[in-house]
Protein backbone atom coordinates (compact mmCIF):
# COMPACT_ATOMS: atom_id res chain seq x y z
CA UNK A 1 0.00 0.00 0.00
CA UNK A 2 1.42 3.40 -0.85
CA UNK A 3 2.78 5.32 2.21
CA UNK A 4 3.17 2.12 3.66
CA UNK A 5 5.69 -0.42 2.12
CA UNK A 6 7.97 1.70 0.88
CA UNK A 7 8.47 2.96 5.00
CA UNK A 8 9.08 -0.71 5.45
CA UNK A 9 12.26 -1.32 3.13
CA UNK A 10 14.59 -3.73 4.10
CA UNK A 11 17.61 -1.99 2.67
CA UNK A 12 16.72 1.32 4.24
CA UNK A 13 16.45 -0.02 7.24
CA UNK A 14 19.99 -1.72 7.03
CA UNK A 15 21.49 1.25 5.88
CA UNK A 16 19.82 3.38 8.76
CA UNK A 17 20.61 0.78 11.32
CA UNK A 18 24.42 1.17 9.75
CA UNK A 19 24.21 4.74 10.26
CA UNK A 20 23.04 4.71 13.90
CA UNK A 21 25.29 2.15 14.86
CA UNK A 22 28.46 4.58 13.32
CA UNK A 23 27.37 7.68 14.55
CA UNK A 24 26.40 6.40 18.26
CA UNK A 25 29.82 6.91 20.69
CA UNK A 26 27.49 5.26 23.88
CA UNK A 27 24.17 3.54 24.34
CA UNK A 28 22.23 6.50 24.31
CA UNK A 29 19.00 6.22 26.27
CA UNK A 30 16.21 6.92 24.14
CA UNK A 31 12.39 6.70 24.36
CA UNK A 32 9.37 6.37 22.37
CA UNK A 33 6.22 7.50 23.63
CA UNK A 34 3.34 5.82 22.10
CA UNK A 35 1.98 1.90 22.03
CA UNK A 36 2.04 1.52 18.70
CA UNK A 37 5.59 2.57 17.94
CA UNK A 38 6.72 0.24 20.63
CA UNK A 39 4.74 -2.58 18.65
CA UNK A 40 6.66 -1.78 15.33
CA UNK A 41 10.26 -1.76 17.37
CA UNK A 42 9.56 -5.01 18.73
CA UNK A 43 7.64 -6.67 15.54
CA UNK A 44 10.36 -5.62 13.30
CA UNK A 45 13.30 -6.56 15.50
CA UNK A 46 14.87 -3.07 15.19
CA UNK A 47 16.17 -3.17 18.68
CA UNK A 48 18.05 -6.07 18.29
CA UNK A 49 19.43 -4.51 14.53
CA UNK A 50 20.47 -1.49 16.91
CA UNK A 51 22.13 -3.73 19.16
CA UNK A 52 23.82 -1.70 21.89
CA UNK A 53 24.05 1.72 19.93
CA UNK A 54 21.09 2.91 21.40
CA UNK A 55 19.14 1.41 24.76
CA UNK A 56 15.53 1.78 23.89
CA UNK A 57 12.99 2.27 26.49
CA UNK A 58 9.33 2.08 26.32
CA UNK A 59 6.94 4.91 27.31
CA UNK A 60 3.69 5.32 28.58
CA UNK A 61 1.97 5.51 25.42
CA UNK A 62 -1.29 3.00 25.52
CA UNK A 63 -4.15 4.39 26.20
CA UNK A 64 -5.79 1.07 27.13
CA UNK A 65 -2.62 0.34 29.64
CA UNK A 66 -3.51 3.66 31.58
CA UNK A 67 -6.74 3.07 31.83
CA UNK A 68 -7.67 3.35 36.19
CA UNK A 69 -8.44 -0.10 37.27
CA UNK A 70 -11.53 1.62 38.67
CA UNK A 71 -12.33 3.37 35.08
CA UNK A 72 -12.50 -0.13 33.82
CA UNK A 73 -14.54 -1.55 36.66
CA UNK A 74 -16.94 1.44 36.16
CA UNK A 75 -17.55 0.42 32.56
CA UNK A 76 -18.04 -3.38 33.38
CA UNK A 77 -20.82 -1.82 36.12
CA UNK A 78 -22.19 0.18 33.60
CA UNK A 79 -22.55 -3.12 30.97
CA UNK A 80 -24.34 -5.27 33.82
CA UNK A 81 -27.19 -2.47 34.25
CA UNK A 82 -29.99 -4.33 32.02
CA UNK A 83 -30.87 -0.56 30.06
CA UNK A 84 -27.63 0.21 29.20
CA UNK A 85 -25.67 -0.78 25.93
CA UNK A 86 -21.79 -0.49 26.22
CA UNK A 87 -20.01 0.09 22.89
CA UNK A 88 -16.24 -0.02 22.98
CA UNK A 89 -13.14 -0.11 21.01
CA UNK A 90 -12.24 -4.14 20.57
CA UNK A 91 -8.91 -3.89 22.88
CA UNK A 92 -10.71 -3.06 25.90
CA UNK A 93 -12.87 -5.81 26.53
CA UNK A 94 -10.24 -8.54 27.65
CA UNK A 95 -8.73 -5.58 29.89
CA UNK A 96 -9.18 -6.91 33.72
CA UNK A 97 -11.03 -4.91 35.66
CA UNK A 98 -10.74 -5.84 39.91
CA UNK A 99 -13.37 -8.75 39.31
CA UNK A 100 -14.17 -9.60 35.63
CA UNK A 101 -13.58 -8.24 32.57
CA UNK A 102 -16.01 -6.91 29.63
CA UNK A 103 -15.70 -10.04 27.60
CA UNK A 104 -17.35 -12.08 30.40
CA UNK A 105 -19.98 -9.79 31.11
CA UNK A 106 -21.10 -9.60 27.37
CA UNK A 107 -20.61 -13.71 27.40
CA UNK A 108 -23.00 -13.52 30.84
CA UNK A 109 -25.63 -11.06 28.66
CA UNK A 110 -24.22 -7.96 29.20
CA UNK A 111 -25.18 -5.34 25.97
CA UNK A 112 -21.38 -4.80 24.95
CA UNK A 113 -21.14 -3.85 21.42
CA UNK A 114 -17.27 -3.23 19.56
CA UNK A 115 -17.00 -0.33 17.37
CA UNK A 116 -14.23 0.81 14.85
CA UNK A 117 -15.43 3.88 15.57
CA UNK A 118 -17.48 6.97 17.85
CA UNK A 119 -19.62 7.53 14.95
CA UNK A 120 -21.61 3.98 15.02
CA UNK A 121 -22.11 4.40 19.13
CA UNK A 122 -24.18 7.74 18.27
CA UNK A 123 -25.68 5.68 15.04
CA UNK A 124 -26.89 2.45 17.60
CA UNK A 125 -28.63 5.16 19.88
CA UNK A 126 -30.15 6.57 16.97
CA UNK A 127 -31.13 2.83 15.67
CA UNK A 128 -32.11 1.98 19.63
CA UNK A 129 -33.85 4.88 21.40
CA UNK A 130 -35.05 2.71 24.29
CA UNK A 131 -31.42 1.93 25.27
CA UNK A 132 -29.25 3.97 26.99
CA UNK A 133 -26.06 3.95 24.98
CA UNK A 134 -22.71 4.50 26.59
CA UNK A 135 -19.16 4.54 24.60
CA UNK A 136 -16.13 4.11 26.46
CA UNK A 137 -13.96 7.06 25.38
CA UNK A 138 -10.67 6.04 25.86
CA UNK A 139 -7.27 7.91 24.40
CA UNK A 140 -4.81 10.16 23.64
CA UNK A 141 -4.92 13.52 22.04
CA UNK A 142 -5.41 11.14 18.64
CA UNK A 143 -8.75 9.96 19.25
CA UNK A 144 -10.17 13.50 21.73
CA UNK A 145 -11.40 15.10 18.47
CA UNK A 146 -13.14 11.90 16.75
CA UNK A 147 -14.97 11.77 20.10
CA UNK A 148 -15.36 15.63 20.69
CA UNK A 149 -17.61 14.98 16.63
CA UNK A 150 -19.86 11.90 18.68
CA UNK A 151 -21.13 14.16 20.87
CA UNK A 152 -21.46 17.20 18.63
CA UNK A 153 -23.12 15.41 16.99
CA UNK A 154 -25.05 13.49 19.27
CA UNK A 155 -26.00 16.98 20.26
CA UNK A 156 -27.52 18.14 16.87
CA UNK A 157 -29.44 15.05 16.70
CA UNK A 158 -31.37 15.79 19.55
CA UNK A 159 -30.40 12.15 21.13
CA UNK A 160 -30.70 11.90 24.77
CA UNK A 161 -29.89 8.27 25.10
CA UNK A 162 -26.39 8.53 24.28
CA UNK A 163 -22.91 9.66 26.68
CA UNK A 164 -19.59 9.39 27.19
CA UNK A 165 -17.25 7.37 29.72
CA UNK A 166 -14.24 9.56 29.30
CA UNK A 167 -10.86 8.04 29.89
CA UNK A 168 -8.97 10.94 28.25
CA UNK A 169 -5.22 11.29 29.08
CA UNK A 170 -2.82 13.93 27.59
CA UNK A 171 0.99 12.87 26.31
CA UNK A 172 3.44 16.03 27.73
CA UNK A 173 2.06 15.82 30.99
CA UNK A 174 3.03 12.45 31.56
CA UNK A 175 6.85 13.45 29.98
CA UNK A 176 7.25 15.99 32.53
CA UNK A 177 6.80 13.92 35.39
CA UNK A 178 8.95 11.44 33.69
CA UNK A 179 11.53 14.07 33.41
CA UNK A 180 11.24 15.47 36.54
CA UNK A 181 11.46 11.99 38.12
CA UNK A 182 14.76 11.59 40.30
CA UNK A 183 15.37 7.86 38.43
CA UNK A 184 15.05 9.17 35.04
CA UNK A 185 17.52 8.37 32.41
CA UNK A 186 15.69 8.85 29.15
CA UNK A 187 18.14 11.50 27.32
CA UNK A 188 16.10 11.88 23.99
CA UNK A 189 12.29 11.28 23.11
CA UNK A 190 10.39 9.97 19.56
CA UNK A 191 7.16 12.05 19.66
CA UNK A 192 4.03 10.16 19.32
CA UNK A 193 3.49 11.24 15.40
CA UNK A 194 -0.40 10.91 15.38
CA UNK A 195 -0.80 12.73 18.57
CA UNK A 196 0.95 15.56 17.06
CA UNK A 197 -0.58 15.20 13.98
CA UNK A 198 -3.95 16.67 15.45
CA UNK A 199 -2.21 19.09 18.81
CA UNK A 200 0.67 20.52 16.22
CA UNK A 201 4.52 20.74 17.82
CA UNK A 202 4.34 23.57 20.22
CA UNK A 203 4.54 21.30 23.68
CA UNK A 204 6.98 19.40 22.83
CA UNK A 205 9.01 22.46 21.34
CA UNK A 206 8.33 23.77 25.20
CA UNK A 207 9.55 20.52 26.89
CA UNK A 208 13.20 20.85 24.53
CA UNK A 209 13.34 24.02 26.10
CA UNK A 210 12.66 23.07 29.30
CA UNK A 211 14.51 20.22 30.37
CA UNK A 212 16.90 20.36 26.96
CA UNK A 213 16.01 17.33 26.25
CA UNK A 214 16.32 16.44 21.94
CA UNK A 215 12.83 15.31 20.39
CA UNK A 216 12.14 13.38 17.10
CA UNK A 217 8.35 13.47 15.90
CA UNK A 218 8.62 10.30 14.15
CA UNK A 219 6.05 7.92 12.56
CA UNK A 220 5.29 4.49 13.13
CA UNK A 221 6.61 2.28 10.12
CA UNK A 222 10.11 0.34 11.07
CA UNK A 223 11.85 3.42 8.74
CA UNK A 224 10.55 5.98 10.11
CA UNK A 225 11.51 4.67 13.54
CA UNK A 226 14.90 3.73 12.58
CA UNK A 227 14.97 7.58 11.39
CA UNK A 228 13.84 9.38 13.87
CA UNK A 229 16.39 7.33 16.24
CA UNK A 230 19.20 8.34 13.44
CA UNK A 231 17.98 12.12 14.19
CA UNK A 232 18.28 11.92 17.83
CA UNK A 233 21.39 10.40 18.17
CA UNK A 234 22.81 12.28 15.46
CA UNK A 235 21.56 15.34 18.10
CA UNK A 236 22.93 13.95 21.68
CA UNK A 237 26.41 13.29 19.62
CA UNK A 238 26.12 16.93 18.83
CA UNK A 239 25.31 17.97 22.06
CA UNK A 240 21.89 19.67 20.57
CA UNK A 241 18.78 19.62 22.08
CA UNK A 242 16.13 20.39 19.32
CA UNK A 243 12.51 19.54 18.42
CA UNK A 244 12.54 17.96 14.88
CA UNK A 245 9.77 17.00 12.43
CA UNK A 246 10.41 13.11 10.78
CA UNK A 247 6.60 12.63 10.02
CA UNK A 248 6.43 15.54 8.29
CA UNK A 249 4.28 13.74 5.54
CA UNK A 250 1.50 14.10 8.20
CA UNK A 251 2.76 16.26 11.30
CA UNK A 252 2.43 20.38 10.44
CA UNK A 253 3.67 22.34 12.68
CA UNK A 254 0.46 23.55 14.13
CA UNK A 255 -1.43 20.40 13.93
CA UNK A 256 -5.19 19.83 12.67
CA UNK A 257 -6.60 23.12 13.55
CA UNK A 258 -10.85 21.84 13.19
CA UNK A 259 -9.57 18.42 15.13
CA UNK A 260 -8.29 20.63 18.02
CA UNK A 261 -11.49 23.31 17.90
CA UNK A 262 -13.97 20.58 18.51
CA UNK A 263 -12.07 19.32 21.47
CA UNK A 264 -11.78 22.39 22.92
CA UNK A 265 -15.54 22.71 22.07
CA UNK A 266 -16.83 19.84 24.45
CA UNK A 267 -13.53 19.02 26.62
CA UNK A 268 -11.60 20.78 29.59
CA UNK A 269 -8.36 19.51 31.31
CA UNK A 270 -7.87 18.18 34.95
CA UNK A 271 -6.26 15.81 36.96
CA UNK A 272 -6.24 12.45 35.71
CA UNK A 273 -5.18 9.21 37.59
CA UNK A 274 -2.74 6.63 35.19
CA UNK A 275 -2.72 3.37 35.79
CA UNK A 276 0.29 2.27 37.06
CA UNK A 277 1.55 5.68 37.13
CA UNK A 278 -1.12 7.16 39.80
CA UNK A 279 -1.89 11.04 39.74
CA UNK A 280 -0.99 13.34 36.93
CA UNK A 281 -2.00 17.06 37.23
CA UNK A 282 -3.44 18.45 34.50
CA UNK A 283 -3.30 15.24 32.49
CA UNK A 284 -6.59 14.10 31.40
CA UNK A 285 -9.94 15.78 29.52
CA UNK A 286 -13.47 15.60 30.68
CA UNK A 287 -16.70 16.96 29.24
CA UNK A 288 -16.83 20.34 30.00
CA UNK A 289 -20.22 21.47 32.20
CA UNK A 290 -22.52 22.18 29.31
CA UNK A 291 -22.22 18.79 28.35
CA UNK A 292 -22.64 16.80 31.61
CA UNK A 293 -26.04 15.36 29.27
CA UNK A 294 -23.58 13.60 28.05
CA UNK A 295 -21.22 12.49 30.66
CA UNK A 296 -21.91 8.97 31.80
CA UNK A 297 -20.22 9.31 35.68
CA UNK A 298 -22.75 11.88 35.66
CA UNK A 299 -25.75 9.89 34.29
CA UNK A 300 -25.14 6.98 36.22
CA UNK A 301 -23.70 7.67 39.77
CA UNK A 302 -20.62 5.98 39.29
CA UNK A 303 -18.09 7.37 42.01
CA UNK A 304 -18.08 5.47 44.42
CA UNK A 305 -16.72 1.90 42.63
CA UNK A 306 -12.69 2.33 43.86
CA UNK A 307 -10.23 -0.10 43.07
CA UNK A 308 -6.49 -1.37 44.25
CA UNK A 309 -3.99 -2.35 41.93
CA UNK A 310 -1.86 -5.58 42.57
CA UNK A 311 1.24 -4.29 44.51
CA UNK A 312 3.88 -7.10 42.91
CA UNK A 313 3.58 -4.74 39.23
CA UNK A 314 6.62 -2.98 38.46
CA UNK A 315 4.65 -1.38 35.60
CA UNK A 316 5.35 2.33 37.00
CA UNK A 317 9.27 1.31 36.52
CA UNK A 318 8.67 0.12 33.14
CA UNK A 319 5.99 3.01 32.21
CA UNK A 320 8.34 5.61 33.65
CA UNK A 321 11.25 3.76 31.77
CA UNK A 322 13.45 2.64 34.47
CA UNK A 323 13.21 -0.66 33.54
CA UNK A 324 12.37 -3.27 31.18
CA UNK A 325 9.83 -5.75 30.66
CA UNK A 326 12.31 -8.41 30.87
CA UNK A 327 13.42 -7.23 34.44
CA UNK A 328 10.50 -8.07 36.20
CA UNK A 329 10.61 -11.38 37.88
CA UNK A 330 6.87 -12.24 37.07
CA UNK A 331 6.90 -11.35 33.59
CA UNK A 332 6.23 -14.18 31.04
CA UNK A 333 5.44 -16.19 34.21
CA UNK A 334 3.08 -15.24 37.03
CA UNK A 335 2.16 -12.44 34.23
CA UNK A 336 1.57 -13.40 31.06
CA UNK A 337 -1.33 -11.48 28.34
CA UNK A 338 -4.13 -13.81 29.43
CA UNK A 339 -3.48 -13.61 33.15
CA UNK A 340 -2.03 -10.24 33.47
CA UNK A 341 -1.00 -8.81 36.71
CA UNK A 342 -0.76 -5.05 35.56
CA UNK A 343 -0.95 -2.00 32.68
CA UNK A 344 1.36 -2.80 30.46
CA UNK A 345 0.12 -6.85 29.88
CA UNK A 346 -3.40 -5.46 29.61
CA UNK A 347 -2.94 -4.36 25.56
CA UNK A 348 -1.19 -5.57 22.46
CA UNK A 349 0.67 -2.36 22.80
CA UNK A 350 1.91 -2.19 26.05
CA UNK A 351 5.36 -2.92 27.04
CA UNK A 352 5.21 -6.10 28.57
CA UNK A 353 2.87 -7.35 26.26
CA UNK A 354 4.96 -6.38 22.94
CA UNK A 355 8.04 -7.96 24.54
CA UNK A 356 5.87 -11.03 25.09
CA UNK A 357 4.46 -11.01 21.84
CA UNK A 358 7.87 -11.33 20.20
CA UNK A 359 9.49 -13.49 22.56
CA UNK A 360 12.16 -10.97 24.05
CA UNK A 361 11.73 -13.47 27.04
CA UNK A 362 12.84 -16.33 25.16
CA UNK A 363 16.15 -14.73 23.15
CA UNK A 364 19.21 -14.03 25.00
CA UNK A 365 20.93 -10.99 23.81
CA UNK B 1 -4.83 2.79 19.96
CA UNK B 2 -3.69 5.62 17.83
CA UNK B 3 -2.94 3.35 15.17
CA UNK B 4 -4.11 5.59 11.42
CA UNK B 5 -3.25 4.52 8.50
CA UNK B 6 -3.16 6.48 5.23
CA UNK B 7 -5.76 5.61 2.74
CA UNK B 8 -7.03 7.12 -0.78
CA UNK B 9 -10.18 9.32 -0.63
CA UNK B 10 -12.16 7.70 -3.53
CA UNK B 11 -15.70 9.28 -3.18
CA UNK B 12 -16.63 12.73 -1.18
CA UNK B 13 -20.41 13.07 -0.18
CA UNK B 14 -22.47 14.54 2.41
CA UNK B 15 -24.31 12.24 4.83
CA UNK B 16 -26.56 13.80 7.65
CA UNK B 17 -24.33 17.06 7.27
CA UNK B 18 -21.09 15.79 7.91
CA UNK B 19 -18.86 15.40 5.04
CA UNK B 20 -17.38 11.89 4.62
CA UNK B 21 -15.38 9.93 2.19
CA UNK B 22 -15.04 6.30 0.95
CA UNK B 23 -11.38 5.69 1.47
CA UNK B 24 -9.49 2.77 0.35
CA UNK B 25 -7.07 1.15 2.07
CA UNK B 26 -5.46 -1.65 -0.50
CA UNK B 27 -8.56 -3.95 -1.06
CA UNK B 28 -10.13 -2.63 1.92
CA UNK B 29 -12.61 0.69 1.60
CA UNK B 30 -14.42 2.28 4.48
CA UNK B 31 -16.77 5.45 4.93
CA UNK B 32 -14.39 8.50 6.94
CA UNK B 33 -15.61 11.66 7.85
CA UNK B 34 -13.82 14.03 6.59
CA UNK B 35 -14.58 17.18 8.98
CA UNK B 36 -11.33 17.68 10.05
CA UNK B 37 -9.81 17.99 6.47
CA UNK B 38 -12.08 20.24 4.89
CA UNK B 39 -9.62 21.12 2.34
CA UNK B 40 -9.33 17.10 1.31
CA UNK B 41 -10.66 15.88 -2.14
CA UNK B 42 -11.25 13.12 -4.32
CA UNK B 43 -7.45 11.52 -5.24
CA UNK B 44 -5.68 12.67 -1.77
CA UNK B 45 -4.49 10.19 0.11
CA UNK B 46 -5.37 10.61 4.19
CA UNK B 47 -4.26 9.32 7.47
CA UNK B 48 -7.42 7.55 9.28
CA UNK B 49 -7.99 7.13 12.25
CA UNK B 50 -10.93 5.16 14.46
CA UNK B 51 -13.44 6.71 11.30
CA UNK B 52 -12.04 9.66 10.80
CA UNK B 53 -9.07 11.63 8.36
CA UNK B 54 -6.86 13.93 10.54
CA UNK B 55 -4.46 14.46 7.72
CA UNK B 56 -4.38 15.00 3.94
CA UNK B 57 -0.63 13.06 3.18
CA UNK B 58 1.80 15.74 1.88
CA UNK B 59 3.16 13.99 -1.21
CA UNK B 60 5.57 16.26 -1.74
CA UNK B 61 7.28 15.77 1.89
CA UNK B 62 6.42 12.07 1.81
CA UNK B 63 8.44 11.82 -1.61
CA UNK B 64 11.31 13.78 -0.05
CA UNK B 65 11.66 11.75 2.49
CA UNK B 66 11.80 8.93 0.70
CA UNK B 67 13.96 10.11 -1.79
CA UNK B 68 16.56 10.85 0.51
CA UNK B 69 16.05 7.62 2.48
CA UNK B 70 16.80 5.69 -0.43
CA UNK B 71 19.60 7.47 -1.40
CA UNK B 72 20.69 6.48 1.91
CA UNK B 73 19.98 2.61 0.93
CA UNK B 74 21.64 2.94 -2.48
CA UNK B 75 24.67 3.94 -1.09
CA UNK B 76 24.91 1.22 1.61
CA UNK B 77 23.79 -1.12 -0.87
CA UNK B 78 26.93 0.27 -2.97
CA UNK B 79 29.35 0.26 0.19
CA UNK B 80 27.97 -3.65 1.05
CA UNK B 81 27.15 -5.20 -2.30
CA UNK B 82 26.24 -8.63 -0.85
CA UNK B 83 23.67 -5.99 1.07
CA UNK B 84 24.93 -7.15 4.66
CA UNK B 85 25.00 -3.98 6.36
CA UNK B 86 28.54 -1.78 6.52
CA UNK B 87 30.68 -3.45 9.23
CA UNK B 88 31.67 -0.58 11.86
CA UNK B 89 34.38 1.16 11.34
Amino acid sequence: MKYLDEYRDARIARALAAEIRRRSSRPWVLMEICGGQTHTLMRYGIDELLGDSVDLVHGPGCPVCVTPLETIDRAIALARRPEVTLVSYGDMLRVPGSDTDLFHVKAEGGDVRIVYSPTDAVNLARSFPDRKVVFFAIGFETTAPAHAMAVLQAERLGLKNFSLLVSHVLVPPAIRTLLRHPKNRVQGFIAPGHVCTVVGCHEYEDLVREFRVPIVVGGFEPIDLLEAIRMLVVQLEESRAELENQYVRSVQYDGNRPAQEAVARVFTIADRKWRGIGPIAGSGLFLKPNYAAFDAERLFDLADICAQEPAECISAEVLLGHKKPTDCTAFGTRCTPEKPLGAPMVSSEGACAAYYQYRRHLVTL
Amino acid sequence: MCLAIPGKVAVIEEKDGIRTGRVQFGGISRQACLDFVPEAKEGDYVVVHVGFAISIVDKEEAERTYALLESMGILADELAPDGAAPAES
